[in-house]
C-alpha cells in the first residue's frame, strides 16, 4: 500500500480544516494555537496566518516539545532530544486550539494534554490533526481532521512533510517499518 | 512504539533549529569534561536550553524522572552544587534523597564504596557524588550499577560547573568558539579551573591561566592553555574573566603569598576592572570571598554574570539529570 497526498492536496485539507476552524471559533475572541513539535508548529504557524486573513486578530500562537511527558521515557534509549516548549501567553479561560500533524496511538496528544495543564486551565481544548490514520490506544479523538487514512497496517509510517521543514508539501504512507 | 513518537525522535536531530546531524547521548554517567567530544558538550549545552523553559512555567516541573530516584551524596560541604541538584531533580519530579558526611555512618568509619553500595541497595537511580578525593566518581561508577554524576571531586575536575560556566558564556556572547577567556586564582588547587579548561578548548576558545607561579605550574601549557602569572599583562584583552574562589581550606600557607599581596597581584580591583575591556564578562563560581578575590560592587555591577551562573546550573543539572538516566 503506498497512498499520497501532494501538495495541492495538502493545501486543500489546510484549506477545509481553516473553514470549519473559523467557524467553530470566534474572530473576535482570543484564540491560543498551539502546535505540538515539529510538524504540528509549522502547521500551527500556517493555521494563524491563514485565520488571521479571515479576520481573527486575537491569535496567540505557542510551541509545545512532548518528549517530557511522553509515557515511553523509560523504554527507549538512548535518549531523544528535548526541545524548548515556547507557550509564552497565559492560557486560563482561553480557547485552545491544539495542532498536530498525525493522530496515531493518541499518546502523544495524551502528553500534550498533561503538559498544556502545566502552564494554566484553558477555557476548552480542541484538537486539530492534518492526518488521522486510526489506530488508537487511547480514548482520544480530534475535532478537526484533514485527511482520514484508512486501513494503514500498524507498522508502516505516515510521513507528512511540509515545505517549511521537508522542502515539499505531502503525506505519504510507507510500507517501510522504521 | 507510536508512530508520531518514532517521528518526534527523528525530528529532533533533522530540524532546521538543530542543524547538522548530531550524536544522541549514550553515556550512563557524567564523570568528567575531558572525556567528552565537543559534540556531546554541545548537545549537554542545547539540552540545557530547552530546561531552562522550564523553570519560567507557572508549575516548574515536568514529569521525565517520575518515580526514580536521585540522591546526593556529598562527602564535602556544599550549598550551592547540593541544592542546585535537588532542585533539578525535583523539577523533573525524581525523589531525592539527601546524604551528607557529618551526619552519616562515614564518621564511624565506612568506607565510601560501602556508603555508596548502601545507598544503592535503596533503590537510587543517580548518584551524584561530591568528594575530596580525586577520582572518587570514577571509582563509585566502576562499582556501582546506578548512574554517577560527579559534583566536583578533589582537585580533579567539576563537571557540572564547567558546562553552566560555558553555557553562560555562550549565552552571553552566542558564541564560545574565539572567545578570549582569563581563569584567574588559585589554579593549581581548582576542579572548575581544569573543567572549565577542558570546555573551553573543546569548543575553540583560548584559555589564559593566571595565577602565582606557587599555584599555577607550566604543566598546564600542555592541556592547551596559555599559562601567565601576570594578571595586568592579559586583562585588557580578555571577553571573560573567571575570578576563581581563594580555597583557603586547600591552599598551604607556603603556596600563598598574603591575602593582602594576592589581592594587590591577582584580584578583581576596580582599577583593574577599569582597563578591561568595555563589554567583559565577570564570573565566579562562588562562593565568593568578597574584597579578597574580586571587589564587591564589581560582583554586583552589570558586567558581572555570577547570578546567572546559578540560575544557569540549574538549567545544565536538570540535563544532565535527564541525560544520564537510564531507560528502563
Amino acid at each position: 500500500m503506498h497512498t499520497q497526498y501532494d501538495a495541492d492536496d495538502v493545501k486543500r485539507a489546510i484549506g477545509a480544516l481553516v473553514d470549519q476552524v473559523a467557524v467553530a471559533f470566534s474572530p473576535d475572541r482570543p484564540l491560543g494555537i498551539i502546535g505540538i513539535r515539529t510538524r504540528g508548529e509549522v502547521l500551527a504557524q500556517r493555521l494563524t496566518k491563514l485565520l488571521a486573513d479571515r479576520g481573527f486578530a486575537r491569535i496567540e500562537r505557542g510551541t509545545l516539545d512532548i518528549t517530557l511527558y511522553r509515557d515511553d521515557l523509560s523504554e527507549i534509549g538512548p535518549k531523544p532530544l528535548v526541545r524548548p516548549t515556547a507557550v509564552n501567553f497565559d492560557l486560563a479561560g482561553m480557547p485552545i486550539l491544539l495542532v498536530d500533524d498525525v493522530l496515531f496511538t493518541g499518546r502523544s496528544i495524551r502528553a500534550a494534554l498533561t503538559a498544556l495543564s502545566d502552564f494554566g486551565r484553558p477555557a476548552v481544548i480542541r484538537l486539530l490533526v492534518l492526518a488521522d490514520r486510526g489506530g488508537r490506544e487511547l480514548p482520544i479523538q480530534a475535532d478537526f481532521v484533514g485527511v482520514t487514512l484508512k486501513d494503514v497496517p500498524r507498522e508502516h509510517r505516515v510521513n507528512v512533510r511540509l515545505a517549511e521543514t521537508d522542502k515539499v508539501d505531502e503525506i505519504v504512507v510507507d510500507p517501510r517499518t522504521a | 512504539m507510536a508512530e508520531r513518537m518514532n517521528a518526534a525522535a527523528n525530528n529532533a536531530t533533522a530540524s532546521p533549529a538543530t542543524p547538522g546531524a548530531k550524536p544522541g547521548w549514550t553515556r550512563k554517567h557524567l564523570l568528567s569534561l575531558e572525556e567528552l567530544s565537543a559534540d556531546e558538550i554541545r548537545l549537554i549545552l542545547d539540552q540545557a536550553d530547552a530546561f531552562k523553559e522550564v523553570s519560567t512555567r507557572s508549575i516548574k516541573k515536568v514529569p521525565a524522572l517520575r518515580g526514580r530516584v536521585v540522591v546526593n551524596a556529598f562527602f564535602e560541604d556544599s550549598t550551592r552544587t547540593r541544592t542546585s541538584f535537588a532542585l533539578a531533580a525535583q523539577r523533573l519530579s525524581a525523589d531525592t534523597i539527601d546524604f551528607s558526611e557529618k551526619t552519616s555512618s562515614t564518621s564511624k568509619g565506612e568506607t565510601l564504596i560501602d556508603t555508596a553500595r548502601n545507598i544503592e541497595a535503596m533503590g537510587v537511580d543517580v548518584m551524584v557524588v561530591r568528594h575530596r578525593a580525586a577520582g572518587a566518581a570514577h571509582y563509585l561508577a566502576r562499582t556501582v550499577n546506578c548512574s554517577v554524576v560527579n559534583a566536583g571531586d578533589g582537585a580533579h575536575e567539576h563537571p557540572t560547573q564547567g558546562l553552566l560556566d560555558v553555557y553562560t558564556m555562550r549565552e552571553r556572547f552566542g558564541r564560545i568558539e574565539g572567545l578570549k577567556v582569563a581563569i584567574v586564582g588559585d589554579i593549581a588547587n581548582s576542579r572548575v579551573a581544569r573543567s572549565n579548561l577542558w570546555a573551553l578548548t573543546k569548543l575553540g576558545a583560548e584559555v589564559i591561566l593566571v595565577g602565582p607561579p606557587t599555584l599555577l605550574s607550566k604543566s598546564f601549557e600542555q592541556l592547551g592553555a596559555k599559562v601567565v602569572h601576570n594578571l595586568d599583562s592579559v586583562i585588557g584583552e580578555v571577553d571573560v574573566v573567571n575570578m576563581l574562589r581563594v580555597q583557603f581550606e586547600r591552599v598551604k600557607s607556603s603556596q600563598f603569598p598574603s591575602v593582602r599581596e594576592f589581592t594587590r597581584l591577582f584580584g578583581l580591583t576596580w582599577d583593574r576592572f577599569q582597563r578591561c575591556k568595555k563589554d567583559v564578562f565577570v564570573m565566579h563560581p562562588g562562593p565568593m570571598n568578597r574584597g579578597i578575590e574580586i571587589q564587591s560592587d564589581i560582583a554586583d555591577g552589570p558586567q558581572s554574570g555570577i547570578l546567572q551562573q546559578v540560575t544557569n546550573g540549574l538549567a545544565v543539572r536538570m540535563a544532565v539529570l535527564y541525560l544520564v538516566t537510564s531507560p528502563g
